[in-house]
């Protein structure tokens, strides 16, 4: 069974959870046998670029060791064999040129986007 | 052939969203009409079987607790599942263990248990649709 992820809500509590929660979940799920790809889409495409660093964050005498790492996250994502996406569209707006996306991250039209899901058995929208 | 059974995630924190009280109203329905639901939990939506939470009397509203009758997700949960156990169709309801674990989850509705997203994948797999309901 195909499923395709459409995350859209960007760094929700990442910095709490250590990573993107969608993205960690289909890694998950990935590792249990599901053929599940990625779409960014909105803010999300933002996760496509290469060398965001999330260091730093202190409250009181607590500092965080290990911050998320989305880009390591989506790295590790399509070093599995899954297929992961942006919408060109929403790359566009927010001026995420091709040179600055991780390798490995393809673009989609939102013209093609109906083909694209029309490939998977399950869709799941987060 | 008719839809048979159905997987539900949900992802919202009781007390948070719309959404956590329109997702029991579709599984209420989906078990009323004779569908076999699979429930699974993901991030804050593992606290609403906690049985911890309690109604409140409401100053404003001028009630007291009994009067006010406030709603409790858990109480929510048992009731959706002893429904499911009338029509002998028993809902399944996994908590995410690691959500379980950060959020200190863990005294909960007799019958719900813990498990990981493979848990999910098995009840996708094993289900005639999957409704994904996560938090915006």
């Amino acid at each position: 069974m195909r499923v395709l992820q459409i995350i859209e809500t960007a760094y929700r509590a990442t910095l709490e959870e250590q990573d993107d929660t969608v993205l960690w979940f289909t890694r998950a799920i990935r590792s249990a046998g599901a053929a599940a790809d990625v779409v960014l889409a909105g803010t999300a495409v933002n996760y496509a670029v290469r060398g965001q660093d999330a260091h730093g964050l202190s409250i009181g005498a607590w500092s965080q060791r290990h911050p998320p790492a989305i880009d390591h996250e989506l790295t590790k994502l399509i070093e599995s064999g899954a297929s992961v996406c942006a919408i060109a569209e929403d790359l566009e707006e927010r001026g995420i040129a091709a040179e600055s996306m991780l390798a490995g991250v393809t673009r989609v039209s939102r013209k093609d986007l109906s083909g694209l899901l029309g490939r998977y058995d399950r869709v799941w929208k987060w | 052939m008719p839809t048979k059974s159905l997987t539900f995630l949900l992802m919202d924190a009781p007390y948070e969203q719309t959404r956590t009280a329109t997702a029991f109203r579709l599984m209420d329905a989906a078990v009323r009409m004779g569908f076999t639901i699979r429930v699974f939990a993901y991030e804050g939506a593992v606290s609403l079987p906690v049985t911890q939470q309690k109604p409140h009397p409401n100053a404003l509203h001028g009630r007291n607790v009994d009067e006010e009758a406030h709603p409790v997700p858990h109480v929510w949960v048992r009731s959706l599942m002893q429904r499911a156990v009338e029509r002998e169709k028993p809902l399944d309801w996994v908590n995410c263990g690691l959500c379980v674990d950060e959020r200190g989850a863990t005294e909960v509705v007799s019958g719900v248990r813990r498990g990981s997203p493979a848990d999910f994948w098995k009840m996708v797999t094993g289900t005639d649709n999957a409704l994904v309901i996560p938090t915006r």
